[in-house]
């Protein structure tokens, strides 16, 4: 997993996006400064945990990487091409390297569509194949992320939480994505599922070489899947190392701080046990 | 006050646009008051046209409506054909006896629809809810026209109520004061008539706002603290239910003036609703304008003091 | 069946909450049945803590609502015994869970943000559940409330006092939450992942200040919370729940070092793994990225 000399897939620099919202009855305007001149560099293969509090901007950074948000400045390269450079119908074919998972897999799979018209959009979209071969694709990635087949007609209202956010990572990887982003996408969900989601993470990155950027609020969430880690605190990234030195060696005191509000589970009961016994 | 300044600024340029439209509409409508006067064989086309002249009615669009407008910035609202007299005056009398129906009728309506909501409300789901739920729907199917007939024919069949108008014939000539007791008599029935017609919406409005409350978290967490129901019901409920609320009022008063028509022509009441209907039928154009713009008036206002009224309640709403 | 999380009848010196069997079914008017919470017993006793602990779908907010008779009489059947200092909470009149409810047994729900009445003033929301429990006249009251957010270290009192809820941040809202529950002085506190909604500097000052209260008024809390950290940060002794059963109990380490149960293991150990040793943060120091 510590592939010390991977080539960087994606290289932010300089990365701002600003805010301006007004209030409707008094007038003023205000700025909203969520990314500030951010660096970041994404290693191919790897997994990539950005961590900050909530308000950090970790969203909206992950939002432009994912071209759905458009920063005010900055550059994002790709392999050294830089996206936000590119015209409409490239960036169309960018699309389909980077895809995004969300918290929340109710809010983001249409009510009204089955489980196979869900995955089957991006293909739709994209033109890929023809029919009777994207319907072959869809019950491939369904089996894929273990959902059975003949749920294929199913409404997403019929799946449980955990099987909805299994059902927006097969969309997600009908387009063959290089980089995957989870914004706090396992946080919803109970221990079961988020093992199976890990686990199947897992296996298609060493399957396929998958990239992935996994967001959270919690350092602890992190220390199972991450590669690296990047701290991110009001808009700008503070501190990016591999794992093991964040935890063990943080030098920002942001991090310092991060890591003493949330010790894990083994210091608490060590402490607690010390302070039972006085 | 920005923001009451920006609304009023609204509020202007909107009535300019209706009265702009308003005299579009009459101008293109066939017909205009003259026309009974060419069908008379006795008067000849010259004076027809004479008068039409006079008047002012044979000029183009733009410059009767700049005169009126111009007019009307004297405080001049214009000539009515029809009664030969000036507007203004003539729209005034009649302004306040609508405006002393649709207050009474607004007041009956509110003070009946907040307890029958709040109770239909506090008890969703039985049957005192469920029978409640029957009634407003039947008021409702039930046209105001129909309703206002209704009336008509109780106060015809039992004598309880005068039949019509608004004040007796002979009272008329009294101070306003010594006939009030006379009028409040006349105005029972077409007050109770606009608020029978209004009712359903109000109460059906409050009760849903007041259920949205009482299905709220923070309703199940002050129960959880040990907080009596009917502190809950008045004192946590009911001040979050007035926020929609708030804007019904206003919505409601707004509306009150086209409601009142039909009952006050079919209970003779002298307000601006027969007014209008005549003025109409005779092209008394100046009338129809000053009625329509009127009313008008009276909707913008009301929505502005729906948004003055939020404003001040919901403090979610100010800005620090 | 063992009572897991019950004491013996001799050690139930000061048991401020004792509950038997407590079974909470869902679907009660010909809808699908489901049980929410079957057969739960357990005890707890005076200035302890005691942790319920389990994912989302176990139970456990079932169980809180059903302990104070929150639940709605139409969508769910709540049976067997709940006794708060002497008292049987089961199958008792609106009218007497009323007086209960935040005078011997309070609860703290997870979400300030709904749970405060956003057009009222916290200050009054505070007053009002004093009023509630005493004959006092509002002044008297007012003044209680005040005194209770200066126990909960929120001043200056007087703007707290006449803020609304949209006005203050998510840690001074639960702290407003929190100060509504033990304004009359309960016996016993149910709080339902206090916490979750806070972000982890919040959530550090509301651990020390539950910690802190604690002490001070001696009163027993029911910690209701998915988090293992929370739980041992807090808790004197932990009941695992998972599909309305208490699967396993004991003291953090105990579950820690020695659980009866897989499921047990897989929700502890899931975030523990050891931060590195030595050689390899050695080695992973060089690898900071130099850009």
């Amino acid at each position: 997993m510590n592939n010390a000399y991977n080539t960087a897939l994606i290289r932010v620099r300089g990365l701002s996006k600003e805010y301006v919202q007004r209030s409707p009855l008094t007038r003023t305007k205000f700025t909203i400064h969520a990314l500030k001149n951010l660096n970041l560099t994404l290693r191919r293969g790897a997994t990539l945990a950005i961590v900050g509090e909530s308000g950090a901007g970790k969203s909206t950074l992950v939002r432009c990487l994912a071209l759905i948000e458009k920063p005010t400045a900055g550059e994002i390269f790709w392999n050294d091409v830089d996206l936000l450079g590119l015209k409409k119908d490239e960036l169309f074919a960018m699309r389909h390297k980077i895809q995004i998972i969300f918290q929340d897999p109710t809010s983001a799979l249409n009510p009204g569509m089955t489980a196979a018209e869900i995955v089957e959009e991006p293909l739709t979209i994209q033109g890929i194949g023809a029919s009777d071969e994207r319907r072959t694709r869809v019950l491939e990635l369904m089996e894929q992320v273990g959902l059975p087949a003949k749920w294929a007609g199913k409404l997403p209202m019929e799946f449980s939480g955990g099987q909805r956010q299994r059902l927006a990572i097969a969309r997600a990887l009908a387009l063959e994505p290089e980089l995957l982003i989870l914004d706090e996408a396992l946080s919803n969900l109970d221990l079961a599922n988020q093992e199976m989601i890990l686990q199947l993470l897992r296996e298609l990155q060493a399957a396929h070489g998958l990239t992935y950027v996994y967001v959270a609020h919690d350092l602890n969430m992190v220390e199972d899947v991450a590669d690296e880690v990047a701290v991110m605190y009001e808009g700008q990234i503070v501190e990016q190392k591999y794992a093991p030195a964040i935890f063990n060696h943080a030098e920002h005191p942001y991090t310092q701080e991060l890591l003493a509000m949330a010790p894990p589970l083994k210091s608490i009961i060590a402490a607690r046990r010390e302070w039972d016994c006085l | 006050m920005k923001f009451l300044g920006r609304r009023f600024a609204h509020a202007i340029l909107l009535l300019v646009g209706i009265s702009i439209l308003s005299f579009a509409l009459l101008q293109w409508a066939p017909g205009s008051f003259f026309d009974s006067m060419r069908l008379d064989p006795r008067v000849s086309a010259q004076t027809v046209n004479g008068m039409r002249a006079e008047y002012g009615l044979d000029q183009p669009f733009m410059v009767r409506y700049a005169r009126w407008i111009g007019s009307v910035m004297k405080g001049d609202m214009g000539f009515s054909l029809a009664y030969g007299t000036s507007v203004g005056p003539l729209l005034w009398t009649r302004a306040k006896n609508t405006l002393l129906l649709t207050a009474s009728g607004t007041l009956i309506a509110w003070l009946m629809a907040v307890p029958i909501g709040i109770w239909s409300a506090a008890r969703k789901g039985t049957l005192g809810d469920k029978v409640c739920g029957v009634a407003t729907s039947t008021l409702l199917m039930i046209p105001d026209l129909l309703l206002a007939l209704m009336l008509l024919l109780l106060a015809v069949r039992t004598g309880w109520f005068p039949t019509g108008g608004m004040i007796s014939v002979g009272a008329a000539h009294s101070g306003f004061w010594s006939a009030a007791p006379d009028i409040a008599r006349h105005l029972i029935l077409p007050a109770f008539g606009l608020a029978l017609a209004t009712l359903p919406i109000l109460v059906r409005h409050v009760r849903s706002a007041m259920i949205d409350a009482l299905e709220s978290p923070f309703i199940q967490a002050a129960r959880g603290h040990g907080v009596p129901r009917s502190r809950l019901l008045f004192r946590y409920a009911l001040p979050a239910a007035s926020n929609p609320l708030i804007s019904l009022l206003g919505f409601s008063i707004a509306t009150m003036l086209s409601a009142s028509v039909i009952i006050e022509v079919v209970l003779s009441w002298p307000g601006l609703g027969p007014l209008m209907v005549q003025a109409i039928l005779a092209r008394d154009a100046y009338v129809v304008i000053g009625v329509v713009m009127l009313s008008s008036v009276s909707l913008v206002m009301g929505n502005l003091v729906a948004d003055v009224l939020l404003f001040v309640s919901d403090p979610r709403i100010r800005v620090e | 069946m063992e009572t897991i999380g019950a004491i013996s009848g001799d050690d139930c010196m000061g048991s401020v909450l004792q509950v038997r069997n407590l079974t909470i079914e869902y679907g009660v008017d010909g809808a699908e049945q489901f049980r929410a919470v079957d057969g739960v017993s357990f005890d707890v006793t005076r200035g302890e803590v005691v942790g319920l602990m389990g994912e989302s779908g176990c139970g456990k907010s079932s169980t809180a609502l059903g302990l104070l008779g929150l639940l709605s009489r139409r969508s769910a059947r709540v049976s067997g015994s709940v006794v708060v200092g002497g008292k049987e909470l089961i199958g008792v009149s609106e009218s007497d869970l009323q007086e209960v409810r935040g005078s011997t047994i309070s609860l703290v729900f997870q979400e300030p943000g709904i749970s405060l009445n956003p057009v009222m003033r916290v200050g009054s929301q505070i007053a009002e559940v004093i009023h509630a429990h005493r004959s006092w006249g509002w002044k008297r009251c007012r003044a209680e409330a005040e005194g209770v957010l200066e126990r909960m270290g929120l001043s200056p009192v007087e703007r707290i006092y006449s803020a609304y809820p949209h006005q203050l941040s998510g840690g001074q809202r639960q702290r407003i939450a929190l100060a509504q529950a033990l304004c009359c002085k309960p016996a016993i506190l149910v709080a339902d992942e206090p916490t979750a909604s806070l972000d982890a500097r919040s959530q550090a000052d509301f651990l020390a200040l539950l910690r802190g209260l604690k002490n001070e008024l001696q009163i027993s809390i029911l910690l209701i919370s998915h988090s293992p950290e929370l739980q041992a940060s807090l808790a004197d002794r932990i009941m695992v729940m998972k599909d309305g059963h208490i699967i396993e109990g004991g003291s953090i380490e105990k579950l820690y070092e020695n659980p009866a149960h897989d499921y047990t293991r897989a929700m502890l150990r899931r975030t523990t793994r050891s931060r590195v040793g030595s050689e390899e943060a050695d080695f992973v120091l060089q690898g900071q990225f130099a850009e």
